[in-house]
């Protein structure tokens, strides 16, 4: 740092550059601002970039698919920085129920066309308003919209979700039901993120069930929270780094139901490339048995 | 009891008795089945007096097998509890067996037991003095049932376990029959009828049949009826409001739920019993309304030491080398001895301080509504150079990379060399700059008068900028990749500090120009509608909220468990910071508007009062 600000007071000021630019005016960019850019650029290289991939199956013992899933993957391009995007749902549609399919089809589609309305002129680099919203505000006027669609126009079915909304290097996270979030990292860490709103994890973390009993019991799939279920919908937003040097996992209760966490670090660090890893993934869930439908997301920031 | 075959083993220790040298018997303070318990003074502490309470426990059961399960209970406990830290469970001192008497030595907690406070109370016990007893008595059981490996059930919740100490907070006593609770094993009953819940006359102890006693005490408290004179689990056909109206339904719908005769039925854990009740009392109103039953230091408390200046003092202190220094409307900037707020030096600007100076390689800066930026020698206050803006200066000076930060009037944000007292460059904004630049990240943030919040680096380029609605006087801090700071708009903003996007908003009653602090994931901080917030910093819900008698310009400070905090109603506040629970209040004779700073144990604010105090934290 010394260094720095010894090159900086070195330097002369360069003239006459404009001090204020408008963040939402974008292209085309004078030279100076080219130069502040490059400038920038080469004075810490932290430029990151998104990247992600998807898996699905239906597995091997259903015959329809009620997992529905988005992942939108971009950049907002700024004057002096270029922002990753992301934008990353799982919802498992509640099986037993009616219309399971419907459910988490219209969660994932309310959900993500919300969203992605609100960023829509900063992907697009449109003359804007800056969002009136904050992100948690943003996820939180989503999933209730879905909420009451789901409610509304497939009453009595429900769905999990889990979505994630990646900005620059933060993680804003909806999450109601038993679909789950992971931070995975390479040295064989993988921490969850979301918490499962499920009747074994509420047992589990009364101390009334043991590991084993907890496998073995016969009620797992019973959610105490989905989305289309009850008046008032609660869902956990929160907002949390991205997980440095690792992988953002979204999965369905299809893959981490099946396989072991073990199993999932080896699929993911044994693949060349993501979308080779969900490939693992969704090909290890299928050789356990495949007994519900697999969803998975994987996303990497690069750099 | 007195039954027993051998009273000699049986009578009680006589007072002025010393056990093993050490631990002289002052008094009789309990007694129980297996024997009493006494206060007694530790003799390891000549000078002062220390005292503890030496609990007896006589084993005269003829049949050995029992004698043997009797002393590894009594062993159990002692080693229980010497895994616990907590502050509602006593401390263990020591414990020793003479022939067919064994003593546990244990912190002495002065106050009364609850059973007592119900029966000596005047008509009811206060709803909202139940209310902190019973989120302080959730809070020590869920540390235990979160103990590991196993959790450690107490399953002996009743009034005459709980004392209330000389401040007002419970600690739990009698870890007597307080079990590690294995999955799976079925134990026998023990317990205490009309506070234990049916399963426990199954055998089973789980952390759920201590949320059952917990509310058996709490419904014990409130309505005075003792439910060991009726018959088991009648709470339904008693209710509480029909016996004390004046208890909130709100309150009584926690009692009812913790009383569910099935366990699913009842709060799923202590916490979120805690949870529920601390709910309550944000609607009730309770946590600011809380004051000791037992009523301590109603008169006062005494500053360490007190400095008059001779106009107000609005601006906050900084502490170096065991010297204070602060600025005052008198124009001068004082330096006061930390210890005991002995004069060393003042130095004259030409205008009112308020701006809190900063302390770099024994110099010392600060702005003055003079319009500059002094720099003068920590030791004596001589001058070393002054640096003119074009605006009174109200922000306070930020030091990082051999370069001071901060803002003026003149809608300038500078950097000033520390050495030289040049300028290296000048950002200009669109509005006066009073809030104080943090430097983190290799950026610099802070707020204007006009409600722009920007992000720039070192180079004084700006990297992105976020409009509130109304001014940012705040001043930001950071934790992890977030920037929190407020605005008179109401609203408290968590910024991606990357970027400038709005992670999230909380909405304050009213405006702010207080300055967050942070500890663990809480933010605390300061709103015109007199409340001290506390925010958790992921998921933006409030946590509580505390009611001062005034606007709270004062910004938090954070010192071990404990948040202080100022308010135009003159009073510096003490609260927990986990629940929002008053401590103690210092009264000054006016309004205080800084922000107080704590080292070592000692707080240091001054007022409009015109005096700075140092008081015991």
């Amino acid at each position: 740092m010394a260094d720095f600000f010894r090159k900086l007071l070195g330097k002369k000021e360069e003239p006459e550059k404009p001090k204020q630019v408008d963040v939402a005016t974008t292209a085309p960019l004078t030279d100076q601002q080219l130069n502040s850019i490059m400038g920038i650029q080469s004075l810490k290289s932290e430029t990151k970039q998104l990247v992600s991939s998807v898996g699905q199956s239906v597995g091997k013992q259903r015959d329809h698919n009620e997992d529905s899933v988005l992942s939108l993957t971009s950049t907002i391009v700024g004057n002096t920085d270029s922002i990753p995007f992301g934008l990353y749902i799982v919802a498992d549609g509640m099986g037993g129920h009616q219309f399971g399919e419907v459910a988490s089809n219209a969660a994932v589609r309310i959900m993500g066309g919300n969203i992605t309305r609100k960023f829509h002129s900063y992907l697009y680099n449109l003359p804007t308003q800056s969002l009136q919203e904050s992100l948690q505000e943003v996820m939180e006027t989503s999933i209730s919209e879905a909420h009451q669609y789901v409610q509304r126009e497939a009453p009595g079915s429900g769905t999990t979700v889990t979505a994630a909304l990646v900005l620059g290097q933060q993680v804003t996270v909806a999450h109601v039901g038993d679909s789950r979030a992971y931070s995975v990292y390479p040295d064989g860490r993988i921490d969850p993120i979301t918490r499962d709103h499920s009747l074994v994890k509420r047992l589990e973390e009364l101390g009334h069930l043991s590991k084993d009993e907890v496998e073995n019991f016969p009620h797992r799939n019973v959610l105490i929270r989905a989305l289309g279920q009850g008046e008032f919908l609660e869902a956990d937003i929160f907002t949390i780094p991205f997980p440095q040097n690792g992988y953002l996992m979204i999965c369905s209760d299809g893959l981490w139901g099946v396989i072991s966490e073990k199993e999932i670090l080896r699929c993911i660090n044994d693949a060349p490339t993501l979308s080779r890893a969900c490939q693992n993934l969704v090909e290890a869930a299928n050789a356990a048995g495949g007994p519900d439908n697999i969803s998975v997301i994987l996303a990497q920031m690069i750099g | 009891m007195e039954s027993g075959s051998d009273k000699t083993s049986r009578q009680q220790l006589q007072t002025g008795i010393t056990l093993v040298d050490r631990y002289t018997i002052q008094d009789v303070i309990g007694v129980g089945g297996m024997g009493s318990v006494y206060r007694a003074r530790d003799l390891h502490f000549p000078n002062v007096v220390k005292l503890v309470a030496v609990k007896e426990m006589i084993n005269l059961a003829p049949d050995p097998a029992i004698r043997k399960t009797i002393v590894q209970n009594f062993e159990r406990e002692a080693n229980l509890l010497a895994t616990l830290n907590h502050l509602a469970i006593p401390r263990i001192y020591d414990y020793f067996s003479h022939n067919e008497h064994s003593y546990l030595v244990l912190e002495f907690v002065h106050g009364k037991d609850l059973e007592t406070v119900i029966s000596d109370a005047n008509g009811f016990l206060p709803e909202d003095q139940v209310i902190s007893w019973a989120i302080q008595l959730c809070d020590v059981l869920d540390y235990l049932h979160a103990h590991k490996p196993d959790p450690i059930i107490f399953r002996d919740m009743k009034p005459s376990n709980v004392m209330i100490n000389h401040n007002g907070n419970v600690v739990l006593v009698d870890f007597g029959i307080a079990k590690t609770f294995q999955t799976g094993t079925k134990g026998t009953m023990i317990g205490t009828e009309g506070y234990s819940p049916p399963e426990q006359y199954r055998g089973e102890a789980t952390p759920l049949a201590d949320v059952y006693s917990l509310g058996a005490t709490l419904h014990h408290a409130i309505t005075r009826r003792d439910p060991r004179l009726e018959p088991p689990f009648s709470f339904a056909e008693r209710p509480l409001r029909r016996i004390n109206p004046n208890v909130s339904s709100e309150f009584e719908a926690v009692i009812n739920t913790a009383l569910q005769y099935n366990p699913a039925d009842r709060f799923p854990s202590a916490s979120a019993m805690k949870d529920a009740l601390m709910s309550v009392a944000r609607k009730t109103g309770a946590l600011s309304k809380i004051t000791s039953a037992l009523p301590v230091s109603s008169g006062g408390i005494k500053p360490l030491w007190a400095f008059k200046c001779e106009d107000e003092i609005r601006g906050t202190p900084a502490l170096n080398q065991g010297t204070i220094f602060i600025g005052c409307y008198d124009n001068n900037l004082y330096a006061l001895n930390a210890a005991d707020g002995q004069f060393q030096w003042k130095y004259a600007s030409e205008g009112g301080i308020v701006s809190r100076p900063s302390v770099y390689d024994n110099q010392v800066f600060f702005g003055s509504e003079d319009k500059r930026l002094h720099a003068v020698t920590a030791r004596t206050g001589k001058v070393l150079w002054t640096y003119y803006t074009d605006g009174k200066i109200y922000s306070s000076p930020r030091i990082a990379e051999g370069h001071i930060f901060l803002g003026s009037e003149d809608q300038d944000l500078h950097a000033v060399n520390v050495v030289t007292g040049r300028a290296i460059w000048k950002f200009a904004t669109d509005g006066p700059i009073h809030s104080t630049p943090l430097v983190a990240n290799e950026m610099i943030y802070f707020g204007t008068e006009s409600g722009s919040f920007y992000g720039l680096d070192f180079r004084g380029e700006m990297r992105w900028r976020f409009q509130a609605k109304r001014a940012i006087t705040s001043s930001p801090i950071s934790k992890g990749q977030s920037i929190y700071v407020a605005s008179l708009d109401g609203t408290l903003y968590s910024l991606d500090s990357k970027n400038g996007w709005a992670i999230w908003k909380f909405r304050l009653g009213k405006g702010s120009v207080s300055s967050p602090a942070i500890a663990d994931d809480y933010i605390f901080i300061g709103a015109a509608d007199g409340f001290i917030y506390c925010v958790d910093s992921r998921t933006s819900k409030e946590v509580w909220r505390f009611k001062t008698e005034n606007q709270v310009s004062s910004s938090p400070a954070v010192y071990k468990d404990s948040i202080y905090c100022g308010s135009i109603d003159g009073s510096l506040y003490c609260l927990e910071y986990r629940t929002g629970r008053l401590r103690w209040k210092f009264e000054a004779k006016a309004a205080i508007t800084g922000s107080p700073i704590v080292f070592d144990d000692i707080v240091y604010v001054g007022s409009i009062d015109h005096h700075v105090y140092a008081l015991f934290a």
